[in-house]
């Protein structure tokens, strides 16, 4: 394959200070709902003792994990040497470092004390797997840092496969750690599985790539630039799989689940009884994020259309926050069996199913995240050369042109 | 009050390294450390010329329970363990003297708000599904053992005292709530206002995590906590609190006697609150 | 020249413009407490420069390790040196007379304290209608989640 030929935005465009315009604003309304919860207190918000993590978390898990599957483009390129993915490993590794920094500021604005960022960088208690994922946030901004160092500055090309390997080892890792943070919820009936990792590797490749293609598509097409349809196609079928493979882990899940007598009722709680619980698990989790988009990407009739595309993205995105959120939120609101055998009631709801309304500056919070993250990448893109010059299927793939 | 001063001179010699300091604001205390052994000992305050009756060691202590004689200027030890044995067929539905008394020891105020507001300990109905069976006690920090809340906490924050009390260090807690997901027994609370005129044992603030502390300031300075207090005080006896580790308290002949159930006994956590009357 | 001078005249503005700033802000005065014989356990000027120190090192031995009753704790600073004013009133914290926040404000340090901590003795707070309300929000609570599971009850 010939050179590829790297370009930035000139970025001088009214349509691209808008857009930078727009999401500084985003993040303004983040930053004023921040201040007006913690200067309140957190009873502004819907969290309570009873749902103690609620939209921020949603929010800020969903962009932990999709950072790590946003490198995925990367990893296959450098790792598995597959030579179509090359020219986007750029914009891969950017767009994982900004969903990453995205996902962390919304999860450090929401703890009760933000300005104790310090003692969380100096207190470390090892036992917790949430200090390790303090450090194992902090380890990939690094590898994957020093990976597209690699991949842009000549002197240091050399390196790039074992800065492209360990940056994927690192990823791998990363996101066992993410699925951890509940699968050591051993109280919680929902959270109690062997399979939380696994399923956050697979949710993580899933929510990362529709990102990635939306960014993608959206980048060229705005900027007039050629993209063609082999990358596309190549894509939309690993997206297929991933897709797919979301929807096995869901599925072996809630089977193990059902088959485990004791997680019977918080089952059924999740499936049949959770109200909207239910309808964001089965509509939102199941249908628009894995059968709908999954039968668009195999319908022969839309294959190469964008429009499509764009939507089985968008819906893959909806139905990933749906999952997290599922995931989250249905833990908490299912009681704690504390006592088996008996109904229990008390006035701090044990017992009880719990209810949470997400309150308007949680969700800000949330938005300014992802805002944020678009941020970090639509100026990188101008001050950097990530965007290979053209995607044709010429570039991408020689030997394809007939 | 005032009569402190002359009980005080005649204290176990544990104290007199510090008795210049406290004599001040020492209180005195009857005690049984094991059945037929009584001694007196002073409960010294934590500093000078604070509101005494808040950490005082009451009388009740003298019914059913061994406390802690340590001297207060050496580090606690695995010496101890503290605990608490809740007889729920004593506990009487509707009454909430436990809880009571431990709001006013630790200065808990209500805002109207009752799924933020802080519950240190909460009184939970029970009513068996197979046999109709209504019984009621009370629910707190089990100050476990091998406690999720201080495995998962990410700065150390929450942590287990050597004598088995689970605290929460304020002072480096960042509010992330990762301990209240952990607790199997929802024991904590989220601050989630402003707080002032905080209690002097019981410092606490908005955005940080809190549970039952065990009344640590009573127990280093020989009392029992104040619920244990409180039910005892009002003959109900459904409490006691004592010492897990020595043979002869109360609480171990208690225990060794009729024996005790852990709550979610299959997590293997230790708890050192054990309840009687539950049917498995 | 001009090249250097320009500098320089700003950077003497600034020093000019601070050092007046400076003087606007009175040097704090300590409280001293109203009972004369009583003495702060440390000299005046160790005191001001390593109060944090001591106040650290007893927080952290007190809370892990439970040892109790050494005097050089925050409680012990407040209970001499926060006292009522002439008109009977205590400066809180957020006020300037308050004898943490005098030199705080001054120094421009933030102190954590007193988000969890009273910035007053215990004898100055008035509880008496505190936990009567909590007392009967909890009753309601508990009245209301009893109804409920009596309604879900076949
Ligand atoms: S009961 Fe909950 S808060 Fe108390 S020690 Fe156990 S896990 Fe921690
Ligand atoms: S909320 Fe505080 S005590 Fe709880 S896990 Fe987080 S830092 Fe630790």
């Amino acid at each position: 394959m010939s050179k590829i030929e790297y370009t930035s935005l000139e970025g001088k465009s009214l349509p691209y200070f808008g857009l930078l315009g727009g999401l500084a604003f985003m993040m303004l309304l983040a930053i004023g709902s921040v201040f007006y919860m913690e200067h309140e207190g957190h009873h502004v918000t819907g969290m309570t003792n009873q749902i103690v993590w609620g939209m921020p978390h949603v929010f800020a898990i969903f962009l932990i994990v999709a950072a790590s599957g946003a490198l995925n483009i990367a990893s296959i390129a450098s790792v598995f040497r597959k030579k179509i993915y090359e020219p986007m490993a750029r914009l891969s590794a950017l767009l994982a470092i900004a969903l990453l920094t995205g996902g962390l500021i919304v999860l450090l604005l929401d703890l009760g004390r933000p300005d104790r960022l310090i003692i969380a960088m100096t207190y470390y208690n090892f036992k917790s797997i949430f200090a390790w994922n303090i450090i194992l946030y902090t380890g990939f901004f690094g590898f994957v840092g020093v990976y597209l160092w690699t991949m842009m500055d000549h002197t240091v090309y050399k390196f790039k496969p074992y800065a492209g390997f360990s940056a994927f080892v690192w990823r791998l890792i990363l996101t066992t750690g993410t699925g951890s943070i509940f699968g050591f919820l051993v109280a919680r009936s929902a959270y109690d599985a062997a399979l939380m990792a696994p399923m956050f590797i697979v949710m993580s490749f899933s929510f990362g790539l529709a990102i990635f293609l939306l960014v993608l598509m959206a980048t060229y097409k705005w900027n007039n630039m050629e993209l063609g349809d082999v990358v596309l196609n190549r894509l939309r079928n690993l997206l297929g799989v991933f897709v797919a493979g979301v929807l096995y882990f869901t599925t072996v899940y809630h089977l193990t689940n059902l088959y485990a007598t004791q997680h019977h009722d918080v089952e059924r709680f999740l499936l049949l009884d959770g109200g909207i619980l239910t309808s964001v698990f089965w509509i939102g989790e199941i249908l628009i994020g894995g059968l709908i988009p999954l039968a668009l990407i195999y319908a022969p009739g839309v294959k190469n259309c964008r429009t499509t595309l764009g939507f089985i993205c968008a819906m893959i995105i909806f139905g990933g926050f749906s999952k997290i959120y599922t995931i989250l939120i249905a833990g908490q609101a299912y009681p704690l069996e504390i006592f088996p055998g008996y109904e229990v009631s008390s006035s701090f709801y044990d017992g009880a199913i719990n209810s949470y309304t997400p309150s308007l500056p949680e969700i800000m919070l949330g938005l300014g995240g992802i805002a944020l993250t678009l941020f970090i990448v639509a100026f990188a893109l101008k001050v950097l050369r990530f965007l290979p010059v053209s995607l044709a299927d010429s570039v991408a793939d020689p030997h394809h042109v007939k | 009050m005032n009569n402190s001063k002359e009980t005080a001179e005649v204290t176990t010699p544990v104290n007199s390294s510090r008795r210049d300091f406290l004599s001040k604001a020492a209180v005195a205390g009857t005690v049984t450390i094991a059945p037929g052994i009584f001694l007196h000992r002073t409960a010294g305050a934590a500093v000078a010329d604070t509101d005494v009756s808040e950490i005082e060691a009451s009388e009740a202590a003298d019914m059913n329970t061994s406390v802690s004689t340590r001297p207060l200027d050496q580090d606690v030890s695995n010496k101890n363990r503290w605990g608490m044995l809740i007889d729920t067929t004593r506990c009487a539905t509707g009454c909430t003297d436990c809880v009571d008394a431990c709001n006013e020891e630790n200065g808990l105020v209500g805002h109207g708000r009752p799924e933020t507001d802080t519950q240190y300990i909460r009184k939970v109905t029970l009513k068996s599904k197979s046999t109709g069976h209504e019984l009621s006690l009370p629910l707190m920090c089990q100050h476990c053992e091998t406690a999720p809340c201080a495995d998962v906490c990410p700065t150390g924050a929450s942590f287990v005292r050597a004598d088995g009390i689970a605290l929460v260090d304020k002072h480096i807690c960042i509010g992330c709530r990762y301990c209240m997901m952990a607790c199997p027994y929802k024991a904590r609370s989220f601050v989630h206002e402003a707080v002032e005129n905080q209690k002097l044992t019981a410092p606490r603030g908005k955005g940080t995590v809190e549970a039952c502390t065990m009344c640590v300031t009573r127990v280093d300075n020989g009392g029992i906590p104040a619920c244990v207090e409180a039910c005892t005080a009002e003959n109900h006896n459904a409490m006691i609190f004592g010492d897990l580790r020595d043979p002869n308290s109360p609480l171990s002949i208690e225990l060794k006697k009729h024996g005790g159930k852990q709550l979610r006994s299959d997590l293997a956590l230790n708890t050192g609150v054990r309840y009687q009357g539950l049917n498995e | 020249m001009t090249r250097f001078l320009r500098p320089l005249l700003v950077l003497i503005g600034f020093m000019l413009l601070s050092t007046s700033t400076l003087a606007e802000t009175p040097f704090p005065t300590i409280h001293e407490p109203s009972d004369e014989s009583k003495k702060c356990i440390h000299p005046e000027d160790e005191m001001r420069r390593n109060h944090m120190n001591y106040i650290l090192h007893e927080r952290d031995e007190t809370m892990h390790e439970g040892i109790r009753g050494e005097p050089e704790g925050l409680a012990n600073c407040i209970n001499c040196h926060v006292e009522p004013n002439e008109s009977g009133e205590i400066a809180g914290i957020e006020t300037k007379e308050h004898f943490c926040s005098a030199c705080h404000e001054y120094a421009a340090v933030q102190i954590d304290c007193f988000q969890c901590h009273a910035d007053r003795p215990q004898k100055y707070i008035d509880r008496s209608k505190h936990s009567s309300s909590l007392r009967d929000q909890l009753q309601r609570t508990l009245a209301a989640a009893e109804a409920a599971t009596e309604g879900a009850r076949p």
